[in-house]
């Protein structure tokens, strides 16, 4: 297990590197950034050669990603236009976007397996169709659609909850862009769960512990689902990583100002600092929630094991 | 540990580390349902602010809303007419046009307790224009003797001050110019100007998290991409005292956000309205709503460097350009009425006064197809055959530039006369221009940085003008430029710049298009919002009710 584990480790260094190199081009792709600090004026020709020195911008492309990531391992990951440090921005944002994540994976794991294991158990019956239903409409919907609706409506129009998150952040306010992050996922965390109890409701064991007369709670939540929950699990793990780049569009709708807000304004403004910096830490983030899934199986199922 | 066991506790475990990180969230709800409270306080909508807050380093709107509020500079704008007026100043004169003297008003304070006095001035200015310090607006200073010394244009400055600033006492400078220049007294309203305390200079990394001035508001708190707050300032001694118990700047990420906010209440004042609220504003705010034109205007320019677009000729086809295109329409259908056909180079609110007078492009500001497609051809048609209008993808720009072409296009009786050729990021497009790659026609704005008619004609239209994209270059243009800067007399110096201002009608370096106007929603719990000339709400006076 302790061997696996640090090669895994160490199979992150080429991706982390390989990752952040590919994101440093792609921002310095989209041209010279100091053109744009001026508006529509023309820059003054020796202010704008200054700024270009203090952002190493008249340096190759790998000398700027060598003089970086130098940089990155001292903890250092450079300062937006606006002066602030990457660091401080870095830290407030994640704080917020977990925050909107935790509430989404709350409700996608809570109310994704309540509903499939329900469809699950009665199929064909009336929950199970309108589940199916449900699902279907949730996932053919973009998420900022949904977004825009819920907040028109349950924000603006009916008044029940915030129409925006704004600042403190409260569970209340979470509330809604937590349900729009949360429903495509939750949708399929509602088909997947359904699909294997219904195949695991035939099984041998099942039948089994229900011969032995346990009773029918405890045969459907400690054999029946435990066994059933191996796959969503992988899925959940995975989509960890993804629901935090889904945020980005979330975030923006509700006015949170996490991840995806930055990341959005260091795009527009093209400040490689704030992306590199922002995009390093989700990479981080994807392959722990990716180690942590694999190491979940193991967890879950006693046959697997890793040398 | 049995394996159900384990199985459950993944799941548990999952759940309510969720409920942990959220449960932090939830104790801190104490009152953050924005909106206005008891104290007077409104809610304004606000955007991060692109360069770190210092007044010669501040060249867009968010940045400038806030410097608007916490300084007051030598001169403020009247937000109806424009009009110049001696705010810190207590008399800016000269007998030359060329050297002047500023005389403060006394007994000025900045928040922190200390005076505003001459050497606050004069140091903030020098600070400004020295190239080693990095403000995207120190071109400003270039008027004044000694910039070239503090800015050269390659290498390290030659000298740390500016010679042509002088302190004599406490409360009076003198201000020597490298050229005549009789408005100058009205330019320096703008923020590039503001004075800067003591601190600013000795503690600088303290200074830029809570910047300190002389103005109506004070910064009481400020939480860097979400939110300020300002309050009264208690030591301000101008005459413009707010009307309300303070501002309350919140950053939106996106302006759908705030009208959402402003819908529901939680915002009161809202300058970033979204264009598409644009056509249920008035019956969604119940009237709470103000268009108007603010100094900003749109043109199309044309790079006069590339020879097939310098001939007399393309002057003609220029010209048809502008006849084939449908202004009123345009502006009526693509910007729900927030753009107005421009007919001149500069815009209404300068006033008749300040050197605004409708109709300077004359008929070649006027729809006319069939003109239009005469005046193309007899100048040997469009050069290269087809007329690009390069614009950058990542701004609201694509509709009237499709539209803008079809507009042409129908002019000429032909499907390709015209296309739009967007470039990726604003960036990228602005450094295809101004290292002269374009080939075709693009997409150029102006904003106003001080309510003169100077402003509109001599950056952009001189020669050696700072903001000269087409590299237009006309002799007679930029004499009369400087004869209009020497005149003495206001009324005489907007002649002069008139009659320059004709001469774009024919050589037409850029198209004037439309004017921008400046629009704000606000909440049934505020009144008295009004736009000023550069379309930023004025604080000061709102009103709670």
């Amino acid at each position: 297990m302790g061997r696996y584990v640090l090669r895994r480790l160490l199979q992150m260094i080429p991706v982390f590197i390989g990752t952040t190199f590919l994101i440093f081009v792609m921002v310095h792709a989209l041209g010279d950034p100091v053109n744009a600090l001026f508006g529509d004026k023309a820059p003054d020709p020796a202010v704008a050669a200054q700024i270009r020195a203090q952002y190493n911008l008249n340096d190759p492309l790998w000398l700027q990603y060598v003089k970086y990531m130098g940089n990155l391992f001292r903890w250092d990951f450079g300062n937006t236009f606006s002066g602030q440090t990457v660091t401080s921005l870095l830290a407030t944002a994640y704080p917020a976007t977990l925050k909107l994540t935790a509430v989404a994976f709350t409700i996608e794991v809570v109310f994704g397996i309540s509903f499939g294991l329900i469809s699950g158990l009665r199929r064909g019956g009336v929950a199970d169709n309108s589940v199916l239903i449900l699902t279907l409409v949730v996932i053919s919907i973009p998420t900022f659609v949904t977004g825009y609706v819920l907040q028109y409506l349950v924000g603006v129009k009916w008044g029940i909850l915030p129409a925006t998150a704004g600042d403190p952040l409260t569970l209340q306010s979470l509330l809604l862009p937590g349900i729009v992050l949360a429903s495509v996922s939750l949708a399929y965390v509602a088909r997947l769960t359904r699909t294997t109890v219904a195949e695991n409701s035939k099984a041998d064991y099942v039948r089994t512990a229900t011969a032995k007369g346990l009773p029918r709670r405890r045969v459907v939540i400690n054999h029946l689902l435990r066994n059933s929950l191996i796959p969503v699990v992988t899925f959940l793990g995975t989509d960890l990583g993804a629901l935090m780049g889904g945020a980005l569009v979330t975030e923006r709708i509700f006015n949170i100002h996490g991840v995806g807000f930055y990341l959005y304004q260091g795009i527009v403004r093209q400040n490689s600092n704030t992306v590199v910096g922002f995009v390093t830490i989700l990479v981080i983030v994807f392959l722990a929630a990716n180690l942590l899934v694999d190491l979940l199986y193991a967890v879950l199922d006693p046959r697997i094991r890793y040398a | 540990m049995p394996a159900a066991t384990r199985a459950r506790w993944a799941v548990i475990a999952a759940t309510s580390l969720a409920l942990v990180v959220t449960g932090c969230s939830s104790s801190s709800n104490s009152s953050s349902s924005g909106g206005t409270n008891s104290a007077g306080v409104v809610t304004a909508w606000w955007g991060d602010p692109q360069n770190p807050l210092e007044p010669a380093n501040t060249n867009e709107v968010n940045g400038g809303a806030v410097l608007n509020m916490i300084f007051t500079g030598l001169v403020s704008y009247d937000p109806k007419t424009s009009k110049a007026n001696n705010a810190n100043a207590d008399s800016i004169t000269s007998t030359d046009q060329q050297n002047w003297t500023v005389k403060l008003k006394p007994g000025w304070k900045f928040s922190d307790g200390t005076p505003v006095t001459a050497s606050s001035y004069v140091d903030a200015w020098n600070y400004g224009a020295l190239v080693t310090n990095k403000q995207v607006n120190a071109s400003f200073f270039g008027y004044i003797d000694g910039f070239n010394d503090v800015a050269p244009a390659t290498g390290a400055p030659k000298a740390q001050t500016m010679s042509g600033l002088k302190v004599v006492d406490d409360n009076t400078f003198t201000v020597a110019l490298s050229q005549k220049f009789s408005t100058w007294p009205q330019t320096l309203g703008y923020s590039a100007y503001y004075p800067l305390p003591k601190t600013f200079f000795s503690n600088h990394a303290g200074y830029l998290n809570q910047p300190i001035g002389n103005g109506p508001y004070e910064i009481a708190s400020w939480t860097r991409s979400q939110k300020m707050q300002l309050r009264p300032n208690t030591q301000y001694s101008g005459t413009i005292k707010p009307q309300n118990g303070g501002i309350d700047l919140k950053v939106y990420t996106d302006t759908n956000a705030a009208y959402a906010d402003l819908q529901s209440g939680n915002l009161d004042v809202d300058n970033g309205v979204p264009n598409s609220a644009l056509k249920t504003i008035q019956s969604d705010l119940n009237g709470r709503y103000l268009n108007q034109p603010a100094g900003i205007i749109q043109t199309i320019s044309f790079p006069l460097y590339q020879a097939n677009w310098s001939t007399d000729n393309a002057k003609l086809v220029r010209q048809g350009i502008s006849m084939a295109i449908d202004r009123a329409t345009i502006t009526k259908v693509v910007f729900t009425g927030t753009r107005t056909p421009a007919t001149e180079w500069t815009s209404p609110v300068l006033g008749a006064a300040g050197g605004y007078q409708a109709g300077i492009c004359g008929d070649a500001c006027n729809y006319d197809p069939a003109k239009a497609k005469a005046l193309i051809q007899q100048g040997g048609g469009i050069p290269g055959g087809q007329l690009t209008i390069s614009y950058n993808a990542d701004g609201p720009h694509k509709e009237w530039v499709d539209a803008t072409c079809n507009s042409i296009n129908n002019a000429m009786g032909n499907t390709t006369s015209c296309v739009g050729r967007p470039v990726g990021t604003f960036a990228d497009f602005r450094n295809q221009i101004t290292s002269k790659q374009m080939t075709g026609a693009f997409r150029t704005g102006w904003q106003m940085d001080y309510p003169l008619i100077q402003d509109f004609l001599q950056p952009v239209y001189t020669t050696d003008g700072s903001s000269n994209d087409s590299h237009y270059s006309n002799q007679q243009f930029d004499a009369l430029v400087s004869q209009a800067n020497a005149q003495p007399d206001p009324a005489n110096s907007v002649k002069d710049f008139q009659t320059a201002e004709k001469m774009l009608a024919t050589d037409m370096p850029a198209i004037p298009l439309w004017y921008q106007n400046g629009t704000v929603g606000w909440s049934s719990k505020v009144s008295n919002v009004m736009l000023d000339p550069f379309s930023v709400p004025v604080y000061t006076s709102i009103t709670v009710k």
